[in-house]
C-alpha cells in the first residue's frame, strides 16, 4: 500500500480510525491540535461513524472519553502537556477505576515551550498514574503505537498514554496503513463496581493496579520497540528514549553507533536490558527528550553506582529540545566551525495579526486605563496574550487557563482598585466561568473584560465552546444585566468604547465587557471559501 | 542521494506551500522525507523555518544538524540569513530580497544584500516583483521555489506535476500562474546564479 505523508498528529489520527476507534474528545493546544482536527476533517471517520468532538476544556474531554470506555467502546483524548493538569483529576483516578474499551490519553509535550508556558514532561504524570506509556521515535511508530495502545489498554483494563513531542508532532514523513479493525461493540464493564471509586472499593481497584505493574514491566521487556543493541565498546552504554534516539543514530552515518544502545519507547523502563546495558558498561549516558526523568530513575539519589550523565550532569543541556548537534557534543562528536548569524538579522517575535480585533481591544483598555498606575490587568492563555509585547504592553499575567478573573479578584481582596481581567471567549467557557461565579457571589470589585473572536484562535480557529453564549453564561451566574456591556473593538468606536470601559472600572462590584468582533484569520478563511464556492457556482 | 534544506520566512509568507510541492514531488520519486514545520504562536507574523530532508535511504533525524544543510531557501531576505549556521561550507542559499517588514528595528536592505552577496553560492531574486509581472505576487514563493530547483535533485517535470496536484482545486488559471512562477525563478537562477 502506498505510504502517506502524515504529521506525526496525523498519523495518530488516520490510526485511531484505523485502529477501532469509536471517538476523540479534545480541547485544541499546540501541539496536540491537528490530530482531532484531523478525524474532523476525514470523510473515512464520518463514514465509520467516529465520533469527533471539540469539548470545553480537557477534562470534559477526557471525561467523556473514559464514559465512551466505560460502554465498552475505544476512546482516544488528545491534549497539549498543560491541557493534562487541567485533565490530571480524571486522568489519576481512570488508572484506579480501568478502562473497559480501549482509552488513550494522547499527550503532546513541548519542550523548548515554542507555544507554551511551560515544558513539563508527562512521562512523569504517567509513572505518577502507574500506567503504560509509548513514545514513539518516528511516525510511523506513531501509527503504530496506537493499535498497541488500544491492545494494552484492554487488555490490562487500563488507560494507555501514548506521549509525543512538538517535534513529532508537527513533522511529516511516509506512514505505512494497517488493515482496518472494525469499532467495539457496546458493551457493559464486567465488573459493575469498579467505576465507583468509593474508599471500600478505591482500594481494591487501586490494590489491583499494583498487581499489574510487573506484568507492565514484562511487556516493556518484551515489547519490539524497547531493544538492546550489541557495540564493540563498553566504554559506554547509551540509553535512548523516544525522538532521542534518532538524533543519537544522527550522529553515525551507518547508523551503527560503536556502544551497546538500549532504545526505550515504552514505559515503565525495560528492566532486562537496562540491567544487562549496566552490567557490561563503565558509564551510562541518557539522551531523552523533555525532563531527565530515565537518568534520575536509573541513578537514585545516592546515586552510589556507577556514573550516569545526561541532563542532570551537565553532558546534555538540562532544559531545552534536543537536537543532532545537543546529541554529538555528548558523545564527543563535535559539530565543528559554523558560520554564524549576522549581527543585523533583528529577532521577529510573533505579534497580532492585521486587522485582528485584539489590537482595538488593547487599545481601548490602555486608554482607559491611562490615569492609573501600571500592572492591574491579569490576562489568560491565548492569542491576546501578546498583547504584553510592544507596541501595546497592555497586560500583566498568564499563567494558566483561566487565572485572569480568580486573580484579578485576588488582587481586588487586596485592596487593588481597579483590578481587570482579560480572557478570550474560549478560555473564559474552558476554565473562567467558575471564577466569575466566585467573583459574583463574594460581590468582588473587578472589571472582566471577555474578548470574544468567536474561535479558539491561537490553535487555529478551532470553533469556541462560548460562541453566542457568552451574555446569557454570565448572566446565568448572577452578573448584573446592567454590568454586561457589549461593544465593538473598531477603530472607529474607539473614544465610545474607551468611554465604557471607564464607566465599568468605576463601577464597585463585576463587571463584564465583551468586545466582540470575528477574528480576522477566520473571516478571511470564510470569505475565500464563500469566493470559491460562488466561483463554482457559476462555472 | 540526499538533500537537506531549510526553508525559512515568516509566519503567513507560504514556505509551507513550497514544502508541499517539494515533498509531493519527492514521494512520488519513491524517495524518503522529513519535514518539520512550525505550528503555533510563531505562525503570527514571527520567524518560522522548516527542515526538509530528501534521501535515497532512511533518515534518522527530523532535524537537521547544524553545518549539514545543502540549501537554505528563503521567501525573505532577512531570514535566509537567520539559518546560516545550519549551512554547510558549500551549500547554496536561494531568497528573495524583497524585505516584509513587521518589526521596528528591521535593518536596512542594503546591508541585508551585502550579507547575502558574501556568500559564495547565492541566488537572490525580488520573487515578488517577478510574480506580481506575471500576474499575482502571491506566487512569490513559487518563484522561489523555481530558483532553488536546479539544486534540488528531483526531475523538474515532478515539481510541475506536484503544482498541478496541490493547486488543482483551486483553478486551471492558479495552476497556471504558479507553474509559470516557478519556470520563470528558474531560468533567472540559471542565468544568475553565484558560485
Amino acid at each position: 500500500m502506498q505510504k502517506l505523508l502524515l504529521l506525526g498528529d496525523e498519523a495518530i489520527a488516520q490510526a485511531g480510525i484505523d485502529a477501532g476507534m469509536s471517538g476523540v474528545f479534545s480541547y485544541p493546544g499546540t501541539p496536540s491540535t491537528e490530530i482531532t482536527e484531523y478525524v474532523r476533517a476525514s470523510s473515512e471517520a464520518r463514514e465509520k461513524g467516529v465520533v469527533a468532538s471539540w469539548c470545553a476544556n480537557e477534562k470534559t474531554a477526557a471525561e467523556t472519553a473514559l464514559g465512551m470506555s466505560y460502554a465498552g467502546k475505544r476512546s482516544m483524548t488528545c491534549m497539549k502537556h498543560v491541557g493534562l493538569n487541567v485533565a490530571a483529576d480524571v486522568f489519576l483516578n481512570a488508572s484506579i477505576t480501568g478502562a473497559n474499551g480501549g482509552l488513550i490519553f494522547v499527550v503532546a509535550d513541548d519542550p523548548s515551550m515554542h507555544s507554551s508556558q511551560n515544558e513539563q514532561d508527562s512521562r512523569v504524570y504517567g509513572d505518577f498514574a502507574m500506567i503504560p506509556v509509548l513514545e514513539p521515535s518516528n511516525q510511523q511508530e506513531a501509527y503504530d503505537m496506537v493499535y498497541l495502545g488500544f491492545e494494552l489498554s484492554e487488555k490490562y483494563g487500563v488507560p494507555v498514554m501514548l506521549r509525543i513531542t512538538t517535534r513529532l508532532a508537527h513533522s511529516r514523513s511516509g506512514v505505512a496503513r494497517k488493515e482496518a479493525r472494525t469499532q467495539n461493540r457496546f458493551r457493559f464493564p464486567e465488573n459493575a463496581r469498579q467505576f465507583i471509586l468509593l474508599p471500600a472499593i478505591a482500594r481494591k481497584q487501586y490494590a489491583q493496579l499494583l498487581d499489574k505493574q510487573p506484568a507492565f514491566v514484562q511487556e516493556s521487556e518484551n515489547s519490539a520497540y524497547n531493544t538492546y543493541m550489541p557495540g564493540q565498546d563498553h566504554s559506554l552504554g547509551i540509553v535512548a528514549c523516544g525522538l532521542a534516539f534518532n538524533y543519537l543514530m544522527e550522529n553515525y552515518p551507518g547508523r551503527k553507533p560503536p556502544h551497546p544502545v538500549v532504545r526505550v519507547c515504552q514505559y515503565p523502563l525495560p528492566h532486562r536490558q537496562l540491567r544487562r546495558l549496566y552490567d557490561e558498561c563503565d558509564r551510562i549516558l541518557v539522551i531523552e527528550e523533555g525532563y531527565p526523568v530515565v537518568e534520575q530513575m536509573l541513578k537514585g539519589f545516592l546515586n552510589t553506582g556507577k556514573p550516569i550523565s545526561g541532563r542532570l550532569d551537565g553532558a546534555l543541556p538540562r532544559t531545552g529540545e534536543l537536537n543532532p548537534n545537543l546529541v554529538g557534543e555528548a558523545l564527543g562528536i563535535p559539530t565543528g566551525k559554523l558560520a554564524s548569524i549576522p549581527d543585523l538579522v533583528a529577532s521577529r517575535p510573533p505579534s497580532l495579526c492585521k486587522g485582528c480585533s485584539h489590537i482595538d481591544s488593547m487599545l481601548d483598555l490602555n486608554e482607559a486605563l491611562s490615569g492609573h498606575s501600571s500592572g492591574r490587568v491579569f490576562s489568560d492563555i491565548g492569542c491576546y496574550t501578546l498583547g504584553a509585547l510592544p507596541p501595546f504592553g497592555s497586560i500583566n499575567t498568564c499563567v494558566d487557563m483561566g487565572a485572569s478573573i480568580t486573580m484579578a479578584r485576588g488582587a481586588a481582596a487586596a485592596g487593588m482598585d481597579p483590578a481587570v481581567a482579560v480572557i478570550g471567549d474560549s478560555t473564559f467557557t474552558h476554565s473562567g466561568m467558575t471564577g466569575l461565579l466566585d467573583a459574583v457571589n463574594e460581590g468582588s470589585n473587578i472589571t472582566v473584560i471577555i474578548l470574544d473572536n468567536a474561535t479558539t484562535g491561537m490553535t487555529g480557529g478551532q470553533p469556541s465552546s462560548a460562541t453566542g453564549k457568552i451574555e446569557q453564561i454570565c448572566r446565568g451566574l448572577g452578573v448584573e444585566e446592567d454590568r454586561i456591556r457589549v461593544i465593538n473593538p473598531l477603530k472607529k468606536n474607539h473614544s465610545e468604547n474607551t468611554h465604557i470601559l471607564r464607566e465599568e472600572l468605576a463601577h464597585k462590584g463585576v463587571s463584564v465587557i465583551i468586545p466582540r468582533r470575528e477574528c480576522i484569520q477566520t473571516l478571511n478563511k470564510r470569505m475565500r471559501t464563500k469566493g470559491r464556492d460562488k466561483q463554482r457556482a457559476e462555472k | 542521494m540526499q538533500n537537506d534544506i531549510i526553508l525559512a520566512g515568516v509566519g503567513g509568507q507560504g514556505i509551507l506551500s513550497i514544502a508541499a510541492i517539494i515533498g509531493y514531488a519527492a514521494v512520488e520519486s519513491d524517495l524518503f522525507l522529513k519535514q518539520a514545520e512550525v505550528h503555533g504562536m510563531s505562525q503570527r507574523g514571527g520567524d518560522v523555518q522548516s527542515h526538509l530532508r530528501l534521501s535515497s535511504s532512511e533518515i534518522a533525524s527530523d532535524l537537521i544538524p547544524k553545518g549539514k544543510a545543502h540549501m537554505i531557501i528563503s521567501v525573505e531576505p532577512m531570514e535566509s540569513l537567520r539559518y546560516l549556521p545550519y549551512l554547510s561550507d558549500q551549500g547554496w542559499l536561494i531568497t528573495n530580497t524583497e524585505p516584509y517588514v513587521n518589526i521596528p528595528d528591521y535593518p536596512g536592505t542594503v546591508a541585508i544584500l551585502a550579507e547575502i552577496q558574501r556568500l559564495p553560492r547565492h541566488v537572490a531574486l525580488n520573487a515578488e516583483q517577478i510574480a506580481g509581472e506575471l500576474g499575482s505576487r502571491k506566487a512569490a514563493n513559487m518563484v522561489v521555489l523555481g530558483a532553488a530547483s536546479p539544486f534540488i535533485d528531483i526531475p523538474f517535470a515532478k515539481l510541475e506535476e506536484a503544482i498541478r496536484k496541490v493547486f488543482g482545486s483551486k483553478g486551471e488559471e492558479v495552476v497556471n500562474l504558479n507553474l509559470q512562477a516557478m519556470r520563470t525563478g528558474r531560468e533567472v537562477a540559471q542565468n544568475t546564479a553565484a558560485g
